[in-house]
């Protein structure tokens, strides 16, 4: 498979009033062309920094301090902010998170939609026009000729999100990064906006970055998942890897934490004690070591390399050297093993 | 749009026979007559004088009088200024006033939007702090101060300008310049609270995310929303032009309206004192309506909210 994307090594710091926020501290993954990659973690583990690393679109106190973002091969980080604005919107377009304040208020909606068009091709305005009516049309607006003409706040949140999602495909992007594109809805519009997205990368074949904090939604859009902590990657994999092979002792928080058919005995939900690491001064181990019920001496000394569970299945945490004691995860986790081997996969 | 503009034009009506109520009462609860000061004149003098203007009939018949001359449009005779009628005294001298009046608006408005928005991109930049430092001499030097530095350093030291004239545009700029320091201070300072706002909002990630160049973020999504509510300052700013310029129309002897009540003022001359008074209040409500229509045309969610189109 053609990797599209791939970032090697990314650091991200923050100047801020109390001193440098290492926001992103080694990121590595990348993407493959026509797949949907999700990225989970709690809030704050820095998500959105790393997606908008890409296409450079960071506060003006953010610096990227290392790594490389390769786009076909090419290193995005080395252009110049005007070849990055022949990419942005062009080649890789980004959903972002609030439909309500993502709109621009004055605009008519049909001009918004028609803007990357009109940036990045030499079309006339009547062929975008009539691109953006199909477009609004695509992305399921009700009689889009006429509402073209309308401003934002003549549209419900839904509607507005589709708008937004029509902007980011308009050019036919081959990346779409999409930063939590349903937090802000209620459910049957979430489920109805995952719908369009995945109808939309089969249409018009792009690749998906979905960001999300909620792994309910993973397991319906997401091909592979990377589950993030506290500006790093922890475990990656394909979606039955990570949730029904998971290692690391945060994804079992996670997916412990998540509400799911069939936790038929009441759901309880277990959020993960604890509060995330201050970035301000990473800690020297393992990040989620205060956290991990799990946790070894070595986890305080020394940050875990990333081991291979299978294929393409890694996960970092030192449970996984050949040295380490054999722990038995949460009961729920060992069902999902269960599963696994049902589904014919091999479990630890 | 229309039936709101005729709403409106209703109210103006309305205001302007409130406003013309009020100055008549409040004008006749002053001590003092326009003559009372003549004591030259004998009891029966001022008799025949009180008579010839109708100041000897009861407050209420002068009241019914006076309006129904509003009504056609005669704003009364001045006891002053060669007992002209007031309205062909406000017409001759309009023109001056209107001049530098609408200059000083608009050279104020649109230097105080470009400092602003300069400001506000170039952010805690040496621009920034030097738009500040301009915006806030504006701002807090009267504008009679500044009308006095101009007039000696610009005309009478440099001699650049004409110190006290009025005949060609020339003579209109010191007086312009005088007046436009507190619009533009204005201006500039709340565009860039506003646009500082504008700037780290989500729509204008998305807009650059679209592909923008800075240029085009700015002048395509971030002007136009920061302008909403700079729009609302206008009208009060317009008052303020006003009442400085009829003390900068003294500085630069500028034969304006300004100038003309200054001096109806100290007269007592009761019809050049409410014929301004309702003319400035005419104008105002004017203003006001024409930022108010201006506002809808900015804000499309003002529109349609207000029952226009659609
Ligand atoms: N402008 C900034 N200045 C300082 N620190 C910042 C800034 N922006 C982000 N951060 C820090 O970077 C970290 C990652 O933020 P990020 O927005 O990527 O989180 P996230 O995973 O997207 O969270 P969420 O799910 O809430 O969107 C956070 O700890 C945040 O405090
Ligand atoms: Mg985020």
């Amino acid at each position: 498979m053609d990797k599209i994307l791939e970032v090697k090594d990314l650091h991200v710091d923050f100047d801020t009033y109390n001193g440098v926020v290492h926001a992103i501290r080694g990121v590595n993954f990348h993407l493959n062309a026509g797949e949907t990659l999700a990225i989970v973690g709690e809030s704050g583990s820095g998500k959105s920094i790393t997606v908008r690393s890409v296409l450079q679109l960071l506060a003006s106190n953010a610096t990227i301090s290392k790594g490389e973002v390769l786009y076909h091969g090419d290193d995005l980080l080395q252009k110049s902010d005007k070849e990055m604005d022949k990419i942005r919107g062009n080649k890789i377009s980004m959903i972002f998170q609030d439909p309500m304040t993502s709109l621009d208020p004055t605009m008519t909606i049909g001009k918004q939609v028609a803007e990357p068009l009109l940036i990045h091709n030499n079309v006339s305005k009547k062929d975008a026009l009539k691109r953006t009516e199909e477009v609004l049309r695509l992305v399921g607006i009700p009689n889009p000729a006429a509402r073209m003409n309308d401003y934002p706040h003549q549209f419900s949140g839904g509607q507005r999100q589709r708008i937004v999602i029509a902007i980011a495909i308009v050019d036919y992007p081959e990346i779409l990064i999409a930063d939590e594109p349903t937090t802000a809805l209620d459910v049957t519009v979430q489920a109805q906006i995952i719908d369009l997205l995945k109808e939309l990368q089969q249409k018009i074949g792009t690749s998906i970055i979905f960001i999300t904090h909620d792994l309910g939604v993973v397991a319906g859009i997401a091909d592979r998942v990377a589950v993030m902590y506290a500006g790093r990657f922890v475990e990656y994999g394909s979606v039955d890897d990570i949730f029904y092979n998971p290692q690391h002792p945060y994804t079992w928080g996670l997916l412990d934490s998540m509400p799911t058919l069939d936790t038929n005995e009441e759901a309880r939900l277990n959020s993960i004690p604890g509060t995330p690491p201050n970035l301000l001064n990473p800690p020297k181990g393992d990040a989620f070591a205060p956290r991990n019920a799990y946790a070894m001496q070595i986890d305080e000394e020394e940050q875990p390399p990333f081991f291979k569970v299978s294929k393409n299945h890694f996960a970092a945490t030192w449970l996984l050297h050949p040295d380490a004691p054999k722990v038995t995860p949460p009961a729920a986790i060992l069902k999902r093993y269960e599963k696994f081997q049902k589904l014919g996969g091999n479990a630890k | 749009m229309t039936k709101y503009i005729l709403k409106r034009i209703f109210y103006l009506f309305i205001t302007l026979f409130i406003i013309a109520s009020l100055t008549f009462f409040l004008m006749k609860m002053l001590p003092g007559t326009p003559f009372s000061n003549q004591n030259r004149m004998s009891p029966d003098q001022l008799k025949i004088v009180k008579a010839q203007y109708g100041l000897d009939q009861s407050v209420g018949v002068q009241y019914v009088r006076y309006m129904v001359g509003l009504l056609h449009g005669n704003l009364g005779t001045s006891f002053q200024f060669n007992n002209e009628p007031v309205t062909s005294l406000i017409g001759q001298r309009l023109a001056p006033s209107m001049q530098i009046g609408a200059q000083a608006m608009i050279v104020g408005t649109v230097l105080g939007i470009l400092l602003g928005a300069v400001a506000a991109i170039r952010k805690n930049t040496w621009a920034d702090t030097l738009a500040t430092f301009v915006s806030i001499l504006g701002l807090s030097i009267p504008s009679f101060v500044l009308a006095v530095l101009l007039q000696f350093y610009l005309a009478y030291k440099w001699r650049i300008f004409p110190v006290a004239l009025w005949d060609n545009f020339q003579s209109s700029i010191l007086p312009t310049l005088a007046l436009a320091a507190l619009p533009l201070g204005t201006v500039a300072r709340f565009m860039r609270t506003e646009m500082v706002d504008v700037m780290s909002s989500d729509y204008i990630e998305l807009a650059k995310s679209k592909g923008n160049s800075n240029w085009k973020v700015v002048t395509k999504h971030a002007l136009r929303n920061s302008l909403i509510p700079v729009v609302t300052i206008i009208g009060p700013m317009a008052v303020s032009v006003m009442t400085g310029s009829m003390v900068v129309e003294n500085i630069f002897s500028i034969p304006g309206i300004g100038e003309q009540f200054v001096k109806s003022i100290t007269t007592n001359d009761y019809p050049t004192i409410m014929g301004l008074t309702i003319f400035y209040s005419f104008l105002l409500i004017i203003v006001y309506l024409i930022v108010d229509i201006l506002y809808g045309l900015i804000d499309p969610r003002i529109r349609l909210g207000n029952g226009g189109k659609e």
